[in-house]
């Protein structure tokens, strides 16, 4: 019954959090930038103004590959939020986005190809590190189980903190911040256009920044995942600490620029093998 | 005050403008003026923006570029044409390349004169636009519940 209740709210509420996040974010960001930066509600009146908008779509294949990219994300919060297995959580996460992957080299637009290259070296970035990182929560756990990890008597960060650092780095890459944002990015991308998302307009568009927050809201639950115990008040210390790691993204985003898919590559490996890497060491150690 | 659109996203193309409007555009980006305050993003991708901003007159190289971005923008859009040469061609109205105006190419909802048009006057013409750009949507909304009908 809980599980239910909690799927449902996530489902429902993620959208509407991600979208306030996202407001808060883009303030933040202005304030940072010497500016007042647009109103809280800003993402809501995007969101309602793309479903407004007149479809333009090269192809219609487009829009069902869009809608496979939410679906698949949506299902993979979903798991995590039932308590369910994070190994295949992560495998749905990364379904996910070949979706959009395709989606965006589904028409003959060569920034949105460019766009569709570059994200798919960032998932080559990225995903060492959440393989490495389900291992972990095995190793400290005992259980693959988020419904488990969960009931644990101590939080899974104390065996992990390395884990923890590791996923700060690959953070930056799902939310698209700077130095990261290689495909797409939020603020002015000119070098190639819009990237990923060149060729999407007003609805398609739309669902993309739906999904976007689905993912948001994902990657602060596996933040949470790392602090939650069976004590009630390690739902405080989570909260606070997915705050605190959104608002160090934030900060990282607007401190540096855009590096080449090369840096990116190897700093991310490195920090992979670095961090997880000698983490999972100890774990197996001491074990 | 007119009802405002909120969320216009911006696309800026420089016609065979001297530079210096395009200047006071991305003048308006910065701290001192922020733009962002009204929801404006500046987009570089037709796809996705709403006002189409473009500074200096039309000459015979750029008409068909002007004319694509126009038809890839979806509706509702609004056109501005910022600084003199935008508007009505300028001191090169009479050289023998320039079409003049960019509405010789396509339709044209605010004219935002001056060389080069202050800042100022540049979001006070994009204001203007955001009046238009909602009677636009609302027009728009009501064409497609007709239609469905």
């Amino acid at each position: 019954m809980m599980r239910v209740l909690s799927v449902l709210l996530f489902l429902v509420l993620a959208p509407l959090v991600g979208a306030l996040l996202d407001g808060i974010d883009r303030i933040i960001s202005a304030r940072m930038q010497g500016r007042q930066g647009p109103p809280l509600l800003q993402p809501f009146y995007d969101l309602a103004k793309l479903f407004s908008k007149q479809m333009v779509a090269v192809n219609s294949v487009q829009m069902l590959l869009n809608l496979s990219y939410l679906f698949f994300l949506a299902v993979a919060g979903a798991m995590l939020f039932a308590g369910a297995d994070i190994l295949m959580c992560l495998f749905i996460l990364s379904t996910a986005d070949m979706f959009l992957v395709m989606a965006a080299s589904s028409d003959s637009s060569p920034f949105a190809t460019l766009g569709a290259g570059r994200e798919m070296i960032q998932m080559m970035a990225y995903e060492p590190l959440t393989l490495l990182m389900a291992v972990g929560f095995y190793l400290a756990t005992g259980s693959f189980h988020v419904g488990d990890i969960i009931q644990m008597p101590h939080s899974a960060v104390l065996a992990m903190p390395g884990f923890l650092v590791g996923f700060f780095f690959i953070t930056a890459i799902k939310l698209r911040k700077s130095p990261f944002d290689l495909s797409t990015s939020h603020h002015a991308h000119q070098e190639m256009v819009k990237g990923i998302t060149t060729e999407m307009s007003g609805p398609t568009l739309g669902i993309m920044t739906v999904a976007e927050y689905y993912e948001m809201i994902l990657m602060l639950g596996i933040v949470a995942l790392f602090f939650l115990d069976a004590h009630w008040w390690s739902w405080i210390i989570a909260i606070v600490a997915c705050l605190v790691i959104f608002f160090l993204e934030i900060l990282w985003d607007n401190v540096s620029a855009r590096v080449k898919w090369e840096q990116m590559l190897g700093s991310c490996w490195g920090v992979t093998l670095l961090t997880g890497g000698l983490n999972a060491l100890i774990l197996m150690l001491i074990r | 005050m007119a009802k405002l659109a909120k969320s216009p996203w911006l696309l800026h193309y420089d016609a065979s403008s001297c530079n210096g409007c395009d200047i006071e555009v991305l003048d308006c980006t910065t701290p001192r003026f922020d733009i962002e305050r009204f929801g404006i993003i500046n987009t570089g991708d037709p796809f996705q923006a709403d006002i189409l901003l473009i500074t200096g007159g039309v000459n015979a190289q750029c008409e068909s570029v002007v004319k694509q971005i126009y038809s890839q923008m979806p509706d509702p859009k609004v056109v501005v044409a910022v600084g003199i040469c935008a508007c009505t061609g300028g001191v090169f109205k009479d050289c023998y390349n320039i079409k003049g105006g960019v509405d010789t190419v396509i339709p044209v909802d605010v004219y935002v004169p001056g060389c080069a048009a202050r800042p100022q006057s540049i979001i006070d013409g994009v204001v203007k636009a955001l009046e238009i750009l909602q009677q636009k949507r609302d027009a728009f909304a009501r064409s497609q519940k007709s239609d469905k009908s």
